[in-house]
């Protein structure tokens, strides 16, 4: 029980209600259902970049070229349709983000797996050479008046209708994207055989090894898929915003990678849970989206978020260090 | 001759035309205690890894359970029943004690997905078998080293072993969790299975095996019953030569100051009233198990661990002692057991290394260092200790770890402290260079300087010191003179409990 107490996930979840009941007291409007709808619009996209996140720091790498993959999927699907077939039904627009988005991704695969490049600097330079590349030869001008109307009725479209004392709120079906996203993530991780040898390969790649693991399978399924899935939720940004922007999302990626590390996953690999991830991204976005409501300016919102970033995961590691101390002692 | 488990002939080895291997002859009984020692380098790892099918052979013939492999690859000897357990276990610190030792077995099957049921069948069955109970949801990173050695040795019995061979089984064990894994060694030796140890650290070898097999420069020089060696023929069995042992003797001179007087030194829970002197020129050792407190004597005299009682004098002054700073201005130098990540810049140059601690003092008028007198400086220590090396310019960690703990020396001798307080002087360190930083030992004493040994080596007590304070549970219960006592009368105080 204590254990669970002094679990990461414990300590991010307390910190999210504690946050919820000081924002709601002083502002009721924070409990109504439209405030949840929006947060949980505001998490869609976060959340299922965050998956893809999650599963790269567990093997012990890192990527932050995924938002140059969301937005290179968004804008190159998006002049496919309007090329092509502008009449193309939303469905056929996530497949080809998709598509898009794993294939840049099997390019950082390629450079991690086959010449053992750090995880950092492969990422960091396709971060640039994509969205270079998309702004280069792609195109650089906002698609915004007309995008496929595809894209305009999905992000019309309800999922759940609530009457509110004014108006009424709407629930977003993009969220079902993100639960199913979240949902196979937490299958693969704990009941694949895969998802464990991600487990392992961050805990110890040279045991991996010896164990018959064959590690640059592993690492081409990992970047390929946080590519496929960087590639959706990238479409479901531009649907939700009815605009395909090539400079969107770019410099974003690491208020991503804090939510993961928040929810508990170590940069050092090996650790991280679905749970914990999202409840870091929970907690972000309330951070990100509420502190408004109780009146606090939106340039000091980036500061809180620091302040929470810097105390959630200094926290843990301080409490690690005082248990390492006293374990010095006695084991000499 | 019937019963062989493991038979290998005339195996030569070479890589990119290093003899490593020069006809290797050995033989492997079922349910025996085997014990592969030698020198590093010898050719004991390239064997170990041809047994495990890791490497191929050039040449010879091995037998398993009378079966003869042309070739054989790790697959094959893990059918065939051989296991090896490496140095770090290659276990996962991140994962529960049930899936790592399932993990094996789960990819053996084929499996695609975890059944976590299953795991822990086979985690359960496992570990039932050697008769330990591990919590299984504990992550390995979690339990102790001898724990972790018990699921690396339970994860091998699940693939069916009837060889299992240890890499260093016993380094890191305290002698208590040494002797618990024997217990269960021995409980597997009577189903049948067979070990072999590969180690080079002499005294526990013989107490535990009944098969020596000494390997020098790539052979097998010898080899029979472990009854028939003591400690003096493996080491002239190892090196080819008599390496004399002679120990140091010392009387202070009549009312000579201490060099170092140590008062009811008291810290936390680790050190209780510690009293003793240290006079110039000479050597006492320091000795206990792990958790005696006599690492943190050591780091207490550094200005590491903060005293909570006594005072230390040093040449008949007081000195308070509080900081790693204030222990380097009274002349105290520490050579830390870990010397890998506490001693050196291994990716830095040998002679910056030396250096280091001194390049304050080799500065110039105008604060600049002439690369002419580092180089004297550097030339001078790689010489005076013998540091075998092509270039000092290369990096620390291209040297052997006896030419590494030399250099560790050298960075403290060039600052010229009055007390040395050595932690382990020669662990991970060949025998040959093991006595030869004995001498060093001795001749710094007799130049003067003061040595305090920590080790529990106790070969290498009784030859160095001319006193030796046992410690056990933070206190100092019996000073010995080692011209008093035996290696067997020192180990049994040692555990005594």
């Amino acid at each position: 029980m204590n254990r669970i107490l002094r679990s990461n996930e414990a300590l991010v979840a307390i910190t999210i209600v504690f946050l919820c009941l000081f924002i709601g007291l002083r502002n009721p409007v924070f409990f109504t259902v439209g405030n949840l709808f929006d947060l949980l619009r505001s998490s869609i996209v976060m959340g299922i970049f965050a998956m893809g996140v999650l599963i790269v720091i567990i093997s012990g790498g890192i990527d932050v070229s995924f938002t140059a993959i969301a937005v290179f999927a968004l804008y190159a699907t998006t002049k496919l349709l309007l090329a092509f077939s502008p009449e193309a039904p939303i469905i056929v627009a996530f497949v080809i983000a998709a598509l898009i988005g794993l294939g840049l991704g099997l390019i950082n695969a390629f450079f991690i797996a086959r010449f053992k490049l750090p995880t950092l600097i492969v990422t960091l330079g396709t971060l640039s050479m994509f969205h270079g590349f998309l702004l280069f030869a792609i195109g650089n001008q906002t698609i915004r008046r007309d995008v496929p109307p595809a894209l305009t009725s999905f992000a019309r479209s309800t999922l759940l209708t609530v009457p509110q004392t004014r108006g009424v709120a709407n629930l977003h079906p993009g969220i079902l994207i993100t639960i199913g996203v979240v949902i196979f993530v937490w299958l693969l991780l704990s009941y694949t055989m895969l998802g464990r040898s991600i487990y392992a390969l961050g805990g110890s790649r040279e045991a991996a090894e010896r164990a018959g693991f064959n590690i640059a399978r592993i690492q081409y399924f990992i970047y390929g898929f946080v590519g496929l899935i960087s590639g959706i939720a990238g479409m479901t940004f531009g649907s939700l915003a009815r605009q395909a922007n090539p400079q969107d999302m770019v410099g974003t990626e690491l208020s991503v990678i804090a939510a993961v590390v928040l929810g508990g996953a170590q940069l050092t690999g090996g650790r991280g849970t679905v749970i914990g991830t999202l409840l870091g991204v929970i907690l972000v976005v309330i951070a990100n989206n509420s502190l408004i409501l109780i009146g606090v300016p939106s340039v000091w919102q980036r500061v809180v978020i620091g302040i929470i970033i810097l105390v959630g995961t200094g926290a843990p590691a301080i409490q690690a260090k005082r248990a390492g101390n006293a374990a010095f002692g006695l084991a000499e | 001759m019937a019963e062989e488990l493991l038979r290998l002939t005339n195996i030569h080895k070479s890589f990119a035309g290093v003899h490593a291997l020069r006809g290797v002859d050995i033989v492997i009984e079922p349910g025996k205690i085997h014990c592969l020692v030698g020198e590093n380098g010898c050719g004991k790892s390239t064997l170990i890894k041809i047994i495990a099918g890791v490497y191929e052979r050039d040449q010879g013939d091995i037998m398993i359970r009378g079966k003869s492999y042309p070739q054989l690859h790790p697959i094959d000897a893990i059918r065939a029943g051989i296991q090896v357990i490496y140095q770090d276990f290659s276990l996962f610190p991140n994962l529960t004690v049930a899936e790592n030792i399932a993990l094996n077995e789960e990819l053996a099957e084929g499996r695609r997905l975890v059944s976590w049921r299953h795991v822990r069948e086979i985690a359960q069955e496992a570990l039932a078998k050697i008769d330990v109970k591990i919590p299984l949801n504990a992550r390995v990173e979690e339990v102790s080293v001898a724990n972790k050695q018990l699921i690396a040795i339970s994860k091998a019995l699940l693939n069916n072993a009837r060889l299992i061979i240890m890499d260093e089984p016993t380094s890191a064990l305290t002698e208590r969790e040494i002797r618990s894994l024997l217990e269960i060694i021995h409980g597997l030796q009577e189903q049948g299975i067979a070990f072999l140890f590969v180690s080079h650290k002499l005294n526990e070898v013989l107490a535990v095996s009944e098969k020596m097999i000494v390997m020098r420069n790539g052979r097998i020089v010898s080899t029979g019953d472990a009854e028939e060696y003591d400690t003096a023929r493996l080491i002239f069995e190892m090196t080819g030569q008599k390496i004399a042992q002679r120990s140091y003797r010392f009387t202070p001179e009549e009312g000579s100051t201490p060099l170092l007087r140590a008062s009811n030194l008291k810290a936390d829970e680790t050190l209780n009233d510690v009293s003793f002197d240290l006079y110039k020129g000479e050597i006492v050792g320091v000795t206990g198990l792990l958790g005696s407190g006599r690492t943190e004597l050591a780091l207490a005299l550094f200005g590491m661990l903060p005293l909570d009682a006594g005072h230390i004098e040093v040449e008949g002054k007081a000195a308070k002692i509080d900081s790693v700073q204030k222990a380097v201005a009274a002349g105290i130098g520490y050579v830390p057991e870990d010397r890998l990540t506490e001693g050196l810049f291994l990716e830095q140059a040998i002679g910056n290394n030396i250096v280091v601690r001194t390049i304050d003092q080799l500065r110039g008028a105008l604060g600049l260092t002439s690369p002419a007198q580092v180089n004297g400086e550097i030339t001078e220590w790689v010489d005076r200790l013998r540091i075998k090396t092509p270039d000092p310019d290369l990096p620390v960690k291209t040297l052997s770890g006896g030419n590494q703990q030399r250099v560790v020396l050298a960075k403290w001798l060039a600052s010229s402290p009055k007390i040395m307080v050595l932690n382990g002087p020669t662990v991970g360190v060949d025998i040959g260079s093991k006595n030869e930083l004995h001498d060093l030992i001795k001749q710094l004493a007799g130049e003067g300087m003061g040595l305090l040994v920590i080790s529990d080596d106790i070969p290498e007590l009784l030859q160095t010191c001319n006193r030796i304070l046992l410690l056990r549970d933070g206190r100092i219960v019996d000073v010995i003179l080692p011209e008093a006592t035996t290696e067997n009368e020192l180990a049994a105080k040692l555990i005594e409990e």
